[in-house]
């Protein structure tokens, strides 16, 4: 469906837009078939995959892994649903199997699996387990700034996430290295698994601890495409010390009785829940990979 | 001649195996808790951002000032643990079973096995149940690793009420635990009255041909197993090794004079865990063939439960199935 060209696949703010809202309706599409996995996270993050994988990356999905790529790495494994739903509109694997996740023999697994093991193209390594993503993420940089390659390495962390102490202990490695080709975008939902995130370990003053561990600092709106975009020039722009983004989104933006609400992290919705969020991310030129109402 | 021979009074009266009760162990697990809080003050209790999953949210409730958030950090956790144990403090620590082992395994070797401290880690979400999430929550190696510790005692409960059972009685040792139970509904069969003794394992049913040592989850698998082969006259022994560690060496090696064969069976590596556990026994005190269900070398991945115990040759079809090779190795 889609040209696999370079990006900018879109450069009008309204398709990057409309694929956003696809790419909600494709999350509950493939939640729907699975009846298990996690809604809110993936909801929230649709809008910065529609610009990543639309609009900002340097790839090229007909060949995954080609040596210039900009690298992604998925500290939030649970996130699954959305990184797919990018990965396969954007021609890394067939729409079609978006139908088979978290099923058994599939590639789709519910957090993502090697690419050694299932082999799904776009995904570099397995995560799931929280808090090792950014230590990979600047071993990558690393690497890179030693062959003196001009790939840009982004890593996406939960906010909750961020109560791993291997992130800090990443942080100052790339702080220490001056890793300038990294990118750290955390999901600043203010939500984890058992109730908002200040509620479960003290978080704030979140900008200043990135700050104080030598990253250069942007605090944008995540339902915001047009300044998703210009941040990231900007991150890939700074020079001789790392980069974090502070994504202020809503777990579950978009379906109106999951926003905001941590109770959304990890489940699926059921039949009648399902149609009413579909009623409310409008259907776009792109199509459905699926009618599941339609039996 | 009958095939299937229960044995004392270790299961629930008129247990229907076709249609048993359901219930989660990790409710077992929530529910001693709340108990203990009000028992014992000194109980206090770690969650790491799972506690409505691992039910440790029903002692936070009742007791909220003895409950300490920690957030997702699970080698933090373990060293807090340790220090409020030096407190005199009996904490116990919950979380996933992959996170409570693998991620915090350093922390829990040196501040909890080698200096001892009285923490009792308590592991839900274990083995392949854990299902459509995949292999990066199924954890398999668990059991392995923690028994290799000096000074960690194994516990791998059956259901419900064994669950509710080992959590009540572990806070009465001063020695680390680490005790294991799953995410899923599941038969709930043993007698809540029967006598529970750690490292003294139970011997659910008699039989003659082989013995099948099982644990956790599995020992119902292999409750099913025992039906498929006494269709075809083959008589089992079934043991619950509900404690890992220390291991009750005396009724593995007696298996092995009175059935001259074993089959073990575990929802967790086979590398490493009970069937290891055994073969090292028998290994050193009465050679025997054994045959092992488990993982075999490998991780899971998504999929339900049932599909998983297929691919991956832990029904009790294939439980069945290595009971009769294991017989037809005996000398
Ligand atoms: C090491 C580890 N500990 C615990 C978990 C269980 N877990 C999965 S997601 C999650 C909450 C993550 O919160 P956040 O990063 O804010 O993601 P969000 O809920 O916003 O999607 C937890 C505790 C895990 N996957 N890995
Ligand atoms: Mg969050």
């Amino acid at each position: 469906m889609f040209p696999n060209l370079k990006n900018p696949v879109f450069t009008d703010i309204d398709d990057l837009s409309e694929m956003a809202r696809q790419l909600r309706r494709d999350i509950i599409n493939e939640l729907l078939i699975s009846k298990s996995g996690h809604s809110g996270g993936p909801l929230g993050l649709a809008d910065l995959f529609s610009v990543l994988y639309f609009n900002k990356l340097n790839i090229l999905p007909q060949d995954p892994y080609n040596p210039e790529r900009d690298f992604v790495f998925l500290s939030i494994g649970h996130v699954a649903p959305i990184w797919y739903a990018a990965l396969a509109r954007r021609g890394y694997f067939p729409i079609d199997e978006l139908k088979t996740l978290r099923k058994i023999n599939g590639r789709l697994q519910g957090h993502p699996a090697p690419l050694k093991t299932h082999g799904l193209p776009g995904v570099e390594i397995a995560s799931g387990a929280l808090g090792q993503g950014l230590s990979i993420a600047v071993g990558t940089a690393l690497g890179l700034k030693l062959d003196k390659k001009s790939n840009h390495v982004f890593c996406i962390c939960g906010d909750g996430e961020l109560n791993e102490g291997q992130i800090w202990e990443a942080a100052m490695t790339a702080h220490h290295h001056k890793t300038d080709n990294l990118t750290v975008i955390v999901d600043r939902n203010h939500c984890q698994i058992d109730n908002r995130t200040e509620n479960v370990m003290m978080l704030e003053p979140l900008v200043e601890k990135w700050k104080a561990f030598g990253f250069e600092l942007f605090e944008i709106d995540g339902h915001n495409l047009k300044e998703i975009m210009d941040t990231i020039d900007a991150a890939k722009k700074v020079k001789g010390k790392p980069s974090c983004i502070m994504l202020y989104t809503k777990m579950g933006q978009g379906v109106s009785f999951m926003q905001d609400n941590y109770k959304w992290h990890g489940v699926p919705p059921n039949d009648e829940q399902g149609k009413i969020a579909l009623s409310e991310l409008l259907p776009t030129k792109f199509g459905d990979f699926v009618d599941y109402y339609k039996k | 001649m009958n095939y299937i021979n229960k044995c004392g009074n270790l299961l629930i009266d008129n247990l229907d195996l076709k249609n048993p009760e359901h219930k989660e162990t990790r409710r077992g697990f929530g529910d001693a808790l709340v108990e203990l809080g009000k028992s014992n003050p000194n109980v206090v209790v770690l969650g790491g951002d799972v506690s409505g999953s691992v039910r440790t949210d029903l002692f936070r409730d009742a007791f909220p000032d003895r409950f300490f958030s920690v957030g997702i950090s699970e080698q933090d956790m373990m060293g807090t643990a340790a220090g409020l144990a030096l407190a005199g403090k009996i904490p116990i620590a919950s979380t996933y079973g992959e996170f409570a082992t693998g991620r915090p395994f350093d922390q829990i070797r040196q501040s909890i096995a080698y200096s001892q401290m009285n923490v009792k880690i308590c592991a839900s979400h274990c083995g392949f149940t854990v299902g459509p999430d995949g292999a990066t929550h199924q954890s398999l190696e668990d059991v392995g690793i923690m028994r290799i510790l000096p000074h960690m005692n194994v516990v791998t409960p059956v259901d419900y009420n064994q669950t509710y059972k080992a959590v009540t009685e572990c806070v009465k040792s001063e020695h680390p635990f680490y005790i294991r139970f799953y995410r899923d509904n599941s038969p709930n069969y043993t007698n809540p009255d029967a006598p529970f003794e750690f490292g003294k394992a139970d011997t659910l049913y008699e039989g003659t041909d082989c013995t099948i040592i099982a644990s956790g989850l599995m020992v119902w698998e292999s409750m099913l197993a025992l039906e498929l082969l006494a269709e075809e006259k083959i008589s089992c022994r079934l043991i619950n090794m509900h404690t890992i560690k220390p291991i009750d060496r005396n009724a593995i090696v007696q298996a092995a004079k009175d059935t001259d064969c074993i089959v073990t069976c575990e929802d967790h590596q086979k590398i490493g865990g009970l069937g290891g556990a055994v073969a090292e026994v028998l290994a050193q005190e009465y050679p025997a063939p054994v045959e092992f269900i488990g993982a075999s070398d490998t991780f899971g991945e998504s999929g339900k439960a049932v599909e998983l115990y297929e691919k991956y040759g832990l029904s009790f079809r294939h439980i069945a199935e290595a009971v009769k090779r294991a017989v037809k190795r005996k000398k």
